[in-house]
């Protein structure tokens, strides 16, 4: 099933990246400079409706652009066609520090969440907050028209580039600098983001829910000490010693108890936000499925299993014992690059599952309106309605299931891996 | 299917590991594993085992209960069958005793009985030999006397005869 996922994920890719080389080129050059006259004239002939205005005509149905849109991180969180604000904690190195709610952005409530307004430099397109980066471009409040996408080629390298016009003036964006180092088509830019975005938003409201949640119980346990568990104890208590009878203690041994905080952790934060991500027509937050926040998991596991890594573990990685001279020099590359192998697995893991389980349900959406052709047959967007309800359900039962599996895969792969840095060799010693 | 794919590149945000999300997701989580790991996680966990540990106490003691209730019951009922086997054996024993007794004083009134007829066999035989004796004495004197009688009729002063006749006499007395 993980398999099928990723396939498919990678299969959409393929397919949208072999749509970008059959399209025809738009807008093959980067603008910096303000146009000309003529340039503003043919700007607003051509396309002379603003990005809110489209919204309501007829256009082409681009369920990739759909699915990923939904799936991203968004600085506005979009609840049905609503919009709500978020605050925006902007930072740029030629600038400073920005403060202010994503609301001054004046957002529609169409489900493109484009922003109207541009604040300090910075311009709302898509859901996502894009500075100016162009000293010429008004620093204050300022209507803007519309937003475009181009296409520019850098270092042979084809990067997209999306453009506001405001004033009849076409400015390049800069998306905010992200730690892929360019590897998928992210860098350092001009700005960082430090918003509190869609996905902190729902990290915040759903630890704040299990914080109030545990905390509740571990009152209940200490109020009445020794007692059956009652209420949100029993449904919560079969999970915890699940965790710590199935998970914890086959897997750490003796020291478990040390760990278990961690790996309750790890458990409840990635199934709660998982399974927050399910629920139909709330956002649909996909918290587990970006990369930056499995990252960050997978980060703490890597630090604290080799924190916790004791001399075996780290013998067995820099000389294995008991095997001939040059077998060790092949294996010891071999265990060093498994000690990075092991967390980033983890990190895409659990990546490629949810944000999969994301898009899977999106597209079978889709179909509705891929069938119905964006309005012009309602009959088929009618009739494949029923098929796509269907399947869409069907991978929601899935789906929750998986939230539940990926949930229990990373807490008991970080259990295996502590118990393996922590383990004491006890074999091992006899044969030296 | 051309229309499916007419956009340019794709804004694909969740695979860009963005420096504001990579900080939030790292204060958001790390604050809840310290801090719930702290308030909750671990009183819970303590709780838990506490109580798992109580409840295995616990059935471990009415397990040591029910055992010792076992061996006071099996103690009791070789004790119980102790004391029958003691009556029993009591029993026994004042039953041999009794008999032992009777056959005792049978046997000694048996031998009073013997003794008595001896001694009575005895005091009779004496009885019988001084009778005899007396009877002879008397026989004896008699027969002297009538002899003497008719002796001293016949023989008088007859000294012969009369050794002779006391010759005759001892000889009935050696008898």
């Amino acid at each position: 099933m993980k398999i099928c996922r990723i396939i498919l994920l990678l299969f959409l890719f393929s397919l949208s990246l072999n749509a970008q080389h059959d399209q025809a080129p738009t807008e093959k050059e980067a603008v910096h400079s303000p146009m000309t006259g003529d340039e503003k004239a043919l700007v607003t002939s051509e396309q002379p409706v603003a990005a809110h205005e489209q919204g309501e005509e007829h256009h082409d149905f681009k369920p990739d652009e759909t699915a990923f849109h939904h799936i991203s991180d968004l600085n506005v969180y979009s609840i049905g066609p609503w919009n709500f604000p978020l605050p925006c904690i902007l930072y740029a190195p030629s600038k400073g520090w920005s403060l202010f709610s994503s609301g001054r952005f004046h957002i529609d409530n169409d489900h493109h969440g484009s922003g109207h307004t541009a604040v300090d430099g910075y311009v709302l397109n898509m859901g996502r907050v894009m500075r100016v980066n162009d000293d010429a471009f008004p620093q204050e409040e300022i209507a803007i028209d519309q937003f475009e996408i181009g296409e520019s080629e850098l270092d042979g390298k084809k990067t997209e580039v999306h453009y506001v016009i405001a004033n009849g003036v076409k400015y390049p964006l800069d998306k905010a600098s992200s730690a892929d180092g360019g590897l998928f088509g992210g860098g350092i830019t001009s700005f960082y983001d430090f918003s509190i975005t869609k996905n902190v938003f729902a990290m915040l409201l759903v630890v704040g829910l299990l914080s109030y949640v545990f905390i509740g119980m571990a009152r209940a346990y200490k109020r009445k000490p020794g007692t059956a568990p009652s209420g949100l104890q029993k449904l919560f208590e079969p999970i915890i010693l699940f965790i710590q009878d199935e998970v914890a203690k086959p897997f750490i041994g003796a020291k478990y108890l040390r760990f278990m905080p961690l790996l309750l952790a790890i458990f409840f934060f990635i199934l709660a936000l998982n399974l927050f991500g399910q629920i139909p027509f709330f956002g649909g937050a996909n918290v587990t499925g970006n990369l930056g926040v499995t990252m960050v998991l997978a980060l703490i596991v890597f630090i604290v299993v080799n924190i916790n890594g004791n001399k075996h573990y780290w013998e067995h990685i820099i000389w294995m014992p008991g095997i001939p001279a040059w077998v060790k020099t092949l294996i010891t590359p071999i265990e060093i690059l498994g000690v990075f192998i092991k967390p980033v697995t983890l990190m895409l893991r659990l990546f490629a599952n949810i944000t999969a389980g994301h898009i899977v349900i999106i597209i079978f959406i889709s179909l509705i309106f891929i069938f119905g052709k964006a309005g012009e047959n309602p009959g088929a967007a009618w009739g494949s309605s029923i098929a796509s309800i269907a399947l869409a359900l069907f991978i929601s039962a899935i789906e929750l299931l998986v939230a539940f599996i990926q949930a229990y895969v990373f807490t008991l792969l970080t259990a295996s891996y502590i118990g393996s840095a922590t383990e004491e060799h006890h074999h091992e010693d006899a044969k030296h | 299917m051309e229309f499916l794919f007419i956009t340019s590149l794709i804004e694909f945000s969740p695979i860009k590991p963005e420096f504001g999300l990579l900080f939030w997701a790292s204060v958001v989580f790390i604050l809840f594993w310290s801090i719930i790991g702290k308030l909750a996680f671990r009183p819970i966990i303590n709780a838990l085992n506490d109580r798992s540990n109580n409840i295995q106490d616990s059935l471990n003691a009415a397990l040591k209960a029910r055992e010792e209730m076992q061996n006071l019951k099996n103690e009791n009922d070789k004790l119980m069958a102790e004391a029958r086997e003691e009556k029993m054996r009591i029993i026994k024993e004042a039953k041999d005793a009794g008999n032992a007794i009777i056959a005792e004083a049978k046997e000694k009134a048996k031998e009073e009985a013997q003794r008595i007829t001896i001694n009575a066999k005895n005091e009779i035989e004496n009885a019988k030999t001084a009778a005899l004796v007396d009877v002879k004495n008397q026989v004896g004197a008699m027969a002297v006397d009538i002899a003497e009688k008719i002796l001293r009729k016949d023989l008088g002063n007859d000294t012969s005869q009369q050794d002779y006749v006391k010759k005759l006499v001892d000889e009935l007395k050696m008898n």
